[in-house]
């Protein structure tokens, strides 16, 4: 792992912080707050790959962790983790690691579907078995439950999975940073 | 820079190491969820109560923590009540208040730098796993060194956008984010190398 590795791990980190302050967008009719925060493990797995993409998101996790306000709404500290929500928090790092495993194996013939698909199995389904797994354990429901009570947070997160596989493909013609598949 | 939570004081909480307070809290967040009774877990929670003021914080501190998971304690409590009886939803809800509040208790007593200090150390034995701490050490001032240097390139670029008229626009916003940043990294990771940053 040489230097640029590290700035980009670290930056990727730092932008995961930035999408944080922007305000959340309450979607129309459920009311579900939508936040650009989880648009930095998408990101991060598939612009930097699954191994820097991964370490970048768990760098940004153990700051928050240690008591930095660096989720969106200024929250952080440990306390983040053991609530409900702790599971995607957690959940992100996996993520960004399989969504960057993902792209890198379609990496050569990359296009609009296998790269919306990779995104959308890591950043959604990995994610929210992960999160929901989480819930209900502290939470004490089912998991199917859990399941069902995430179900409102999916319509944000397909529109992140679209605005990410966008990102993704325009950051690839433009600064293409995974070679190849590994 | 990023300021941390932390609150100045010089109580036995913010003398206490921040690796001992860590432990604690891990203690706590795991026995918790081994005492099924509510009324233990009632006077857990108001023991961790009790060390706020202990450690020089007021009412208003201690409602800051526990304010932004009111409306999740109230659902918790009803989601208890529909499938099992009010003693379950005792007992999921002091649960989590006692966690966040001590977590909350931990954060607040302890600086970042000393958190951050105390990270280092215990990551020393993982250096023969091919960990190197002096990198992870860079990586992570440089995170808190580029948080508002990554916010500034933001609002240029959504400054730039707005006078093309595409500020709604989420994707006219994050690709421009992420080239620039991708950029500045190549810039960042030049310098370090030419002052020979060498720890391998």
């Amino acid at each position: 792992m040489n230097t640029k590795d590290i700035v980009y791990i670290a930056l990727f980190a730092a932008v995961t912080a930035v999408f944080g302050l922007f305000p959340p967008i309450t979607l129309p009719i459920t009311g579900v707050p939508v936040t650009a925060q989880s648009l930095g493990p998408m990101l991060a797995g598939a612009i930097l790959g699954a191994r820097r993409g991964g370490l970048s998101i768990l760098l940004f996790v153990v700051l928050v962790a240690l008591g930095l306000p660096l989720l969106s709404g200024g929250r952080g500290g440990f306390g983040v983790f053991l609530g409900a929500t702790g599971g995607f928090i957690v959940g992100w790092v996996i993520s960004a690691f399989v969504i960057g495993l993902l792209i890198e194996k379609f990496w050569d013939s990359l296009h609009i579907f296998n790269a919306a698909l990779s995104i959308a199995v890591g950043g959604i389904v990995v994610l929210y078995a992960i999160g929901n797994l989480w819930v209900s354990i502290v939470v004490d429901v089912s998991y199917w439950q859990a399941t069902v009570g995430a179900a409102p947070f999916l319509i944000g997160d397909v529109i992140k999975v679209a605005i990410a596989t966008a990102a993704c493909l325009a950051v690839r013609r433009a600064y293409p940073l995974i070679s190849r598949a590994r | 820079m990023i300021a941390g939570l932390y609150i100045d004081g010089n109580s036995a909480l913010h003398r206490a190491a921040a690796g001992l307070k860590v432990l604690a809290l891990v203690l706590l967040g795991t026995g918790v969820f081994l005492i099924p009774d509510w009324p233990v877990l009632a006077v857990l929670l108001v023991t961790v109560f009790i060390l706020y003021p202990a450690s020089g914080f007021g009412p208003r501190i201690l409602w800051a923590q526990i304010r932004p998971i009111l409306w999740l304690l109230a659902l918790f409590f009803a989601v208890q009540l529909w499938l099992n009886d009010w003693q379950a939803g005792l007992v999921v809800i002091f649960r989590l208040a006692a966690i966040v509040s001590f977590a909350g208790l931990v954060t607040l007593t302890t600086r970042t730098s000393d958190m951050l200090a105390a990270l280092e150390r215990a990551m020393k034995p993982l250096a023969r796993f091919g960990v190197n701490p002096e990198k992870v050490s860079l990586a992570f001032s440089m995170v808190l060194r580029f948080i508002p240097v990554i916010a500034q390139i933001g609002h240029e670029i959504r400054d730039a956008q707005r006078a093309r008229g595409l500020d709604k626009s989420v994707l006219a916003l994050v690709v421009p984010l992420i080239i620039r940043t991708l950029k500045t990294a190549d810039d960042v990771a030049d310098a370090i190398d030419a002052r020979s940053f060498d720890p391998d």
